[in-house]
């Protein structure tokens, strides 16, 4: 399989999912209309890393806003990434970053984390 | 001939604080360039960075909902015809310093009540309750034809902190229109 690399736009994220290191970021925005037709090939990619994991799997969220239509599609990411975790074939990690002082962006990850089992959840603040 | 004079609107607009108003077909395209236009306004605006990032949460919300309907409603009958169904909306500042955002758009009049109990429950809620209510949607499998699970009516009144204020008004059989109205303090 292929790393994944899509770059971002005013409406859509960053996405770097690479399958050697385990090292996956999404950053930016996230706020389309649509964002089934968006996030359908990161499951794609995500079921097909499943299958082989690195090691460690480390999943970076640097988001600066996300609209509901995209935490639906967040979440089914994280549940793939539960997958992974619990048939022991990777470590997985979510950093959870936010703006200083962005309490709803803050909360909205230990929100995740709280739907979310055998996944640790750390959070690192961004000087704003 | 009546005489061309935007000067009342201009007043009307001028005492309402508006930041940005329009009404016509709302595409995506549409929806791109008013938060480019709000973003670099807000850039410029030295003040809380908590608001700002609230309302524009909101703003994407409200904007999309709009949105949502429209794509589900894409003409409406006029006198002698049809028309492309458009939609209004409105971007003010508020006399307190907050924000306030208008949407008015057509929606079927069968399915004003359903609508009218959702944000009437929405409203009802404590913030604890609502947090609740958006996890045990966020976390459901069920999704609305929008494909959203109907949580972005819940986000707008979590983030804004307010009630939803709204108001329905049958025009046309089968339709009604929708006017929704969020606040941030």
């Amino acid at each position: 399989m292929d790393k994944l690399i899509i770059e971002g736009t005013n409406k859509t994220p960053y996405i770097s999912f690479d399958n050697t290191t385990g090292n996956l970021e999404i950053s930016g925005k996230s706020i389309p209309e649509n964002s089934f037709s968006f996030y359908q090939p990161l499951n794609q990619w995500l079921e097909e890393y499943r299958v082989a994991p690195a090691q460690v799997t480390t999943f970076n969220v640097i988001l600066e806003y996300f609209n509901t239509s995209s935490s639906k599609c967040l979440l089914d990411l994280f549940r793939i990434l539960e997958k992974i975790q619990n048939t022991g074939k990777s470590s997985v990690t979510v950093i959870w970053n936010f703006e200083e002082g962005d309490d709803d962006m803050e909360e909205a990850g230990q929100d995740y984390s709280q739907l979310i089992n055998g996944i640790t959840f750390k959070y690192v603040t961004i000087p704003s | 001939m009546k005489k061309i004079n935007l000067y009342k609107t201009y007043l009307n607009m001028e005492k309402e604080e508006v930041i940005l108003s329009f009404k016509g077909d709302i595409t995506k395209d549409l929806l791109s360039s008013i938060y480019q236009i709000i973003e670099n306004r807000l850039e410029h605006d030295a003040e809380d960075q908590k608001r700002k990032k609230k309302f524009y949460h909101v703003l994407v919300e409200c904007l999309q909902n709009m949105y949502h309907h429209m794509e589900s409603l894409k003409e409406i009958p006029n006198e002698g015809g049809k028309q492309a169904a458009s939609a209004i909306f409105t971007i003010c500042r508020s006399n307190d310093g907050g924000y306030k955002i208008l949407t008015g758009n057509f929606i079927l009049t069968e399915n004003v009540e359903g609508l009218k109990e959702r944000i009437e429950y929405i409203n009802n809620l404590d913030p604890v309750s609502l947090k609740a209510y958006y996890l045990e949607k966020l976390n459901s499998n069920e999704l609305s034809d929008k494909g959203g699970a109907g949580l972005g009516i819940i986000d707008i009144a979590r983030k804004s902190g307010n009630r939803i204020e709204y108001d329905f008004e049958e025009v046309n059989t089968p339709y009604s229109f929708f006017t929704l109205a969020a606040k941030i303090n």
